[in-house]
């Protein structure tokens, strides 16, 4: 176990190891799991943070994730910075995003497909967007801004939709490729999303995958869902990340490493955290997937893999 | 043309500001905004209170997680309900969760419904300070060898570079011991609010600690926190409570870690800054 | 050179020498610094990608506390304390925020 700070003896470029995210399942970092996640045998690939918990000037957070980061490699998912927003980026906050990147030296940094901020007001929601040509342009040109600042590129997530605007005038895959295209950034596919948004907006999940950008995707995110009904009564899957990953989830997700290779995978959990060894069991599951995958995709070499 | 999330409507729709949205998801009396549909264009009510939902209950969560004793010493029904007056009053305008709630204290000041528990405004007063000490930057704390350093005749004149998780609050009531047994205790005892206190939130490592002051002990630290040095701040004291004990008070400052170290400014314009 | 009275510099510095004697130091914790050590709530205002709990329902509903919709008495631990006139926390209400 390294504890010890990090020597600083001339300028070197990294202060921590292993930036690169393997191609494993990795967790989303809960405070309550970092002293287990410390001291467990099962190492686990990567563990990923929310940039905006990580925005405080000190104290006990950044000491936890230091600690974490000394032995694991990790990602930022920044869940606050708006991408979608119709008035502008908050040049600010991309500054303290691109503060959270600098001292952690993250394997992977994603942001979303949505928005958050209007008008000096935060939602603290993933709200969603038109797909429509005014916003692309919008969007692409927040991701230059983002990418330009922290100078390295983003990956993008699909978001969980329960309606739809009807001004679009293109498929979210198609919305979403184009945004790659232009930009120039990856894409963080969140299975989970996927099947919620096909449920609600009464599609095919398989449909979705098929036109989606795979070859874009550096990043898979996995995550329970919460089953509503809407004004119909028909089924409205809400993204609450509170439970272990759908069996229908697991399925996509097999069929899509099948196709793409091992991939980091992140299971997320966020609203009643459990004890971390139910996390670590989702995890494993994933694992094994990967594992089980890896061995008959015949060319697994798009990440290298980590000792 | 692709399947999936396929545009429902049969021709373009007039373009809709995020504007609206944003309105309408604050105002739980506005009805869904035009323009958004479930699939094949059905009806979106209870879709779009999804994302209210969202918003709303995060936030109110947030508020429950920054101030646990204000929530405790109302019940959490009663929290709820005020919290949600509070979140459509003030909306967040910061990303920063944890930055959430500093016109909170404000708000129960003139919040009719609990205009009773006139100790309230306080105890959330104490609930951000800690949340703001909590996360404040990393600094050594001042040590007690460094006073040595300091020639006894100048000591008066020494003043010194503060901490930035330390606060300082003061009540009128009875705020410090309702935080503590409100947070900490299983069982609530039973607190005379009527009697005022000081507190002193510092933090020397990465645990926040508070403190119950003795008379003239806040005047004292708030002086040095203002930049008076050493003499000045004890005779402020001194004018606020006859027997404030100046040993003690220093000796708490060293133990706290109220200082991260002696300003270099503390002998007069004619000394030159030197480095600590 | 120093504004300060000989007295006073005197004070400071005999009370500086007794602090750091370190007497002071373990009176302080006693006495003049009661510490209270408080739970720390470390997951306060955390961030997260996920849908709020409690679905479509719980965040839709609107409360005006200035109109009749404002049923609610705190009933938490505010009922065992005392408050300065001796009422007991929130067992009488204010009259105007009972229902209509």
């Amino acid at each position: 176990m390294t504890t010890s700070a990090p020597t600083q003896k001339t300028q070197i470029d990294t202060r921590f190891r292993s930036a690169t995210i393997p191609p494993r399942a990795g967790a989303g970092l809960k405070p309550a799991h970092v002293d287990a996640i410390l001291n467990d045998d099962y190492r686990i690939g990567f563990l990923e943070v929310h940039a905006e918990n990580y925005m405080g000037d000190g104290g006990a957070p950044h000491r936890a994730l230091t600690a974490i980061r000394e032995q694991f490699p990790i990602s930022v998912h920044g869940v606050g910075l708006s991408i979608g927003s119709e008035n502008g980026l908050d040049n600010t906050h991309i500054e303290r995003l691109k503060s959270v990147v600098d001292r952690y030296e993250p394997g992977l940094v994603s942001e979303h497909l949505a928005w958050s901020t209007h008008d000096n007001s935060y939602y603290n929601d993933l709200l969603p967007v038109p797909y429509d040509q005014p916003t692309l342009d919008r969007v692409c040109t927040h991701i230059d801004v983002v990418q330009n600042t922290l100078k390295r590129k983003i990956l993008l997530e699909n978001p969980s939709t329960y309606l739809q605007f009807e001004q679009s005038t293109m498929s979210e895959t198609d919305f979403v490729r184009e945004i790659a295209q232009r930009t120039g950034c990856g894409l963080l596919l969140d299975i989970n999303n996927v099947f919620i948004s096909a449920t609600n907006q009464n599609y095919k999940p398989m449909t979705y995958l098929s036109e989606f950008p795979l070859d874009r995707v550096e990043e898979i995110h996995l995550a329970g869902h919460a089953t509503d009904t809407d004004d119909e009564g028909d089924t409205l899957l809400i993204d609450a990340h509170d439970r272990p990953v759908d069996d229908a989830v697991w399925k996509l997700y097999d069929i899509v490493i099948g196709q793409i290779g091992p991939m980091p995978t992140l299971v997320e959990w966020d609203n009643d955290v459990p004890e971390w060894p139910v996390l670590r069991r989702e995890a494993k599951l994933a694992d094994e997937i990967l594992q089980r995958r890896a061995e008959t995709y015949m060319l697994g070499t798009r990440h290298a893999a980590v000792g | 043309m692709p399947l999936s999330a396929r545009p429902s409507s049969k021709e373009m729709a007039d373009p809709m500001s995020l504007a609206v949205f944003s309105s309408a998801l604050s105002d739980p009396q506005t009805g869904t905004p035009d323009g958004l549909v479930g699939p094949d264009g059905k009806k979106a009510a209870k879709r779009f209170n999804v994302y209210r939902n969202n918003v709303t209950v995060g936030l109110i969560g947030a508020l429950a997680d920054t101030f646990p004793a204000v929530q405790r010493l109302v019940g959490e029904q009663f929290f709820e309900a005020m919290a949600r007056v509070y979140v459509q009053t003030e909306p967040p305008s910061s990303p920063l969760l944890f930055r959430y709630g500093d016109g909170f204290a404000d708000f129960l000041e003139h919040f009719e419904p609990a205009q009773h528990l006139v100790y309230l405004p306080d105890v959330a007063r104490l609930e951000r300070a800690w949340l703001d000490a909590y996360h404040a930057a990393d600094a050594p704390v001042l040590a007690p060898e460094a006073l040595s350093t300091v020639a006894p005749e100048d000591l008066a004149d020494q003043r010194f570079d503060v901490h930035p998780a330390t606060r300082i609050i003061r009540s009128r009531f009875a705020a410090i011991s309702i935080f503590s047994a409100n947070r900490m205790s299983d069982t609530v005892p039973s607190i005379d609010t009527s009697v005022a206190e000081d507190g002193l939130i510092t933090r020397r490592d990465t645990e926040v600690e508070i403190r119950h002051l003795p008379p003239g002990a806040a005047a004292f630290f708030s002086a040095l926190v203002d930049g008076q040095p050493l003499g000045a701040a004890a005779e402020v004291a001194v004018s606020k409570a006859e027997d404030f004990n100046l040993a003690s008070a220093i000796g708490a400052m060293l133990e706290a870690g109220v200082f991260t170290g002696l300003a270099d400014t503390g002998r007069g314009e004619a000394d030159e800054p030197d480095p600590e | 050179m120093s504004k300060k009275t000989l007295a006073g510099a005197t004070a400071v510095a005999g009370a500086v020498a007794m602090a750091l004697s370190g007497a002071t130091l373990m009176a302080s914790t006693t006495a003049a610094s009661a510490k209270e050590k408080c739970y720390g709530v470390s997951l306060a205002g955390q961030n997260d990608c996920a849908a709020g709990p409690g679905t479509t329902c719980a965040g839709t509903s609107t409360v005006d506390y200035q109109g009749n919709a404002w049923k609610l008495v705190a009933d938490g631990t505010c009922t065992t304390m005392e408050l300065p006139d001796n009422r007991m926390g929130s067992l009488e209400p204010l009259d105007r925020d009972l229902p209509a």
